[in-house]
């Protein structure tokens, strides 16, 4: 009976999910100036099945519910989902909704053609370092997603700026100078929690298997988005690399993540391999 | 009664012309009570602006009302009436409804879609309004004009973006930097077209000004009118590195900054984003520093090309808003014709009977079983009270009063009666 529970109010966040995409895509196209909120609100509904959904598995699993593909795409897209609301609020950011519904989407829609089962978590991995670890890997890499969105949102606007045309879309988006600070402000966020995610994670390693790194594809590549991220800071704070640079880089940096999440779980194999 | 509007505009009359028949606001209610003195005229209204002198009036007789409007135009601007008939044009009835409505959403403006008409008919309505030149026609006539202006305005994008170069300047600099009040701006030399920039700049909340000019008097008179600091013009290659927003026109026959001088400064100034506009022929501006990052350079020609698509933008937005105006002009007529008596006694005496026959079947359901001929008498007594009761207002309804349109309108808001699809106010 919870099974079909939570498998229901996944579908129904997905479903959401996906209208809020599509109404956020044709806003993107539609003329006008002022935007509607519509993807925004059908976002909202998502996001309250979605939070259900996360507390039955919470409760089923008696685990943050991470362990295998289908989870750690939802619990992502839960981040994303929070950050994205947060913003939305604090900044009221034109078309914010639809830049970032598309990234909540494909990582919604990934988790859904993974089983679904309900793992119990091995007794090596149960300690409070795996919620903290957890938690602060996914809103990290969160942070960095609405970074690429934005970044995406950056380059778009820059576009319409230098070639001088302008278009209904130019009239939407918000200013350059915020959707770069914003972007920043993105990955100073990110980049602690993705710091203080490795320490966790490093130290919880070692209580589970007795060493602190194991070279693990999952941690060798975390450590490269970490040097990435780190470099997008020291750039920017160094030789003034913002705006256009900062925003390529934020999105390739989350392209790493992307590959990180699903090409080392699913090719390269390793311990953070998501059962 | 028939709507009216006879009057000039830009299209129609040059400056000459206008300014001859412009209504000076101060006199407004002394030519409102001339006007209205004529026997045709039931109600007026005149809008006069620098465009535009148009009466708009509700006439008993359309043949009486013309000559009548054009004589007082003639005597009171004592202008002949030969010159007035080469500018004048004449609408009337449903083309007088259809102009009004496109003066009111600025279809009909010198530049379309520029808001400033709207509120320019409003006060001439309510000075009309005030000393009561208008009456049902014209006051419903205007207040929907109203509303179909703002349809329009919702519904189409015919005001949306800036069809000037300095206004798209603006809207430019918004959409780079996020809060112009915490930026510097730099004014490079004095053009009329730069200095209208300029202004539109600091009423847009920049506060941070600094002007240089080859002329150092003449940059001091800018720098006191913008309230902003002098600086030495051979020096502004140094000052370049705190402006965030340059406006260049220095008439100097070459480029006065070059791509690589221009790198530099964005070096020192850590990239931080520059928006240039240069409004200078010949340019002043290297056209390459737009390649650099972070710098956003726009000349006079690009600022044009934004300017005449805004413009083709909005006469597609006004082919639709004609759309909407046709649309609205419907639902007038067919508030006017819901003026005619017909239809509003027939509603009359049927609302009264339908009020009739529901409660007498309420009172005979409770005091059943009666005789024939008792309940005869009940109902030839209900019908007697109606009928004495509504006979005085249809008599009024029918007879060929003056205030009939008026009675009309206040009997069918006083009974409530629906008349056809009508479309009246529901504010």
């Amino acid at each position: 009976m919870n099974i079909a529970l939570n498998v229901l109010l996944f579908e129904l966040a997905l479903t959401f999910y996906f209208i809020a995409t599509i109404a956020g895509i044709i806003e993107i196209f539609r003329g006008t100036k002022s935007s509607s909120r519509l993807a925004l609100y059908l976002s909202v509904m998502g996001f309250l099945f979605h939070t259900a959904n996360i507390v039955v598995r919470y409760v089923e699993g008696g685990h943050i519910p991470v362990t295998n593909m289908h989870e750690a795409a939802s619990f992502f897209s839960w981040c994303v989902l929070i950050l994205f609301f947060f913003h939305e609020f604090r900044y009221k950011l034109g078309l914010l909704s639809s830049f970032i519904m598309p990234i909540v989407f494909v990582f919604m829609f990934s988790s859904s053609v993974f089983p679904r089962e309900i793992k119990v978590l091995s007794p090596e991995l149960q300690s409070y370092w795996f919620g903290i670890h957890v938690i602060l890997a996914f809103l990290g890499d969160a942070a960095f997603a609405m970074a690429c969105g934005i970044g995406v949102m950056y380059l778009v606007q820059e576009r319409f700026v230098k070639s001088r045309r302008l278009g209904g879309l130019f009239q939407k988006l918000p200013s350059l100078q915020s959707l770069d600070e914003i972007n920043y402000h993105l990955i100073t966020l990110g980049f602690p929690l993705l710091t203080f995610a490795m320490i966790t994670g490093i130290i919880w390693a070692n209580s589970a298997w007795g060493t602190y790194w194991r070279w693990d594809p999952k941690e060798v590549w975390s450590l490269i988005t970490w040097l990435i991220y780190a470099l997008v800071i020291h750039l920017r704070l160094t030789i003034g690399w913002r705006g256009r640079k900062a925003a390529i880089l934020s999105i390739i940096g989350f392209a790493l993540i992307v590959f990180a999440f699903f090409g080392v779980s699913l090719i390269l194999k390793g311990k953070h391999v998501f059962m | 009664m028939n709507i009216l509007v006879i009057g000039l505009n830009h299209k129609t009359a040059p400056i000459e012309v206008r300014e001859k028949v412009a209504f000076d606001g101060g006199r407004l209610t002394e030519a409102l009570h001339m006007l209205t003195a004529a026997s045709a005229i039931r109600e007026s209204i005149i809008l006069s602006t620098c465009n535009r002198v148009e009466i708009y009036a509700a006439v008993s007789d359309i043949n009486s009302g013309v000559s009548e409007i054009t004589k007082f135009i003639s005597d009171y601007h004592a202008v002949s009436g030969d010159l007035l008939e080469r500018s004048l044009y004449i609408h009337k009835a449903e083309e007088a409804v259809r102009h009004i409505y496109r003066v009111a959403s600025s279809l009909d403006s010198m530049v379309v879609g520029e808001p400033q008409i709207l509120g320019q008919l409003k006060d001439a309505y309510d000075a009309a309004l005030n000393i009561k030149a208008t009456g049902v026609y014209l006051n419903k006539l205007i207040r929907k004009s109203l509303s179909v202006a703002k349809r329009i305005r919702t519904e189409t994008k015919i005001a949306e973006s800036a069809v000037s170069i300095s206004f798209a300047a603006v809207e430019l600099a918004k959409k780079i930097f996020d809060d112009l009040s915490t930026k510097s701006f730099m004014l490079l030399g004095a053009g009329e077209m730069a200095e209208l920039a300029a202004r539109h700049l600091i009423n847009s909340g920049v506060q941070d000004v600094y002007v240089t000019n080859r002329t150092t008097t003449r940059a001091e008179e800018l720098a006191r009118e913008f309230n902003g600091k002098v600086i030495l013009f051979d020096n502004f290659p140094l000052e370049l590195r705190y402006s965030d927003i340059v406006i260049c026109s220095t008439g100097a026959p070459h480029y006065i900054l070059k791509k690589d001088e221009m790198h530099r400064v964005m070096k020192e100034r850590k990239q931080r984003p520059v928006f240039i506009i240069d409004i200078s022929v010949p340019r002043n501006i290297d056209p390459g520093i737009n390649d650099l990052d972070n710098v956003y350079l726009y000349d006079v020609d690009s600022l044009q090309g934004i300017v005449d698509t805004n413009i083709q933008e909005r006469a597609k937005e006004a082919q639709k808003a004609e759309k909407i105006v046709d649309e609205e002009i419907s639902a007038f007529v067919q508030w006017t014709s819901s003026l005619t008596a017909t239809p509003t006694i027939v509603a009359l005496r049927n609302r009264a009977e339908e009020i009739r026959r529901a409660e007498l079947e309420k009172t005979l359901q409770k005091i059943t079983p009666l005789e024939e001929d008792k309940i005869r008498s009940i109902e030839q007594l209900t019908a007697a009270i109606v009928n004495k009761l509504i006979h005085p207002p249809m008599a009024a309804l029918k007879s060929e009063d003056e205030n009939r349109e008026q009675m009309l309108d206040l009997v069918q808001k006083l009974f409530n009666l629906e008349i056809k699809s009508d479309n009246h106010d529901k504010r």
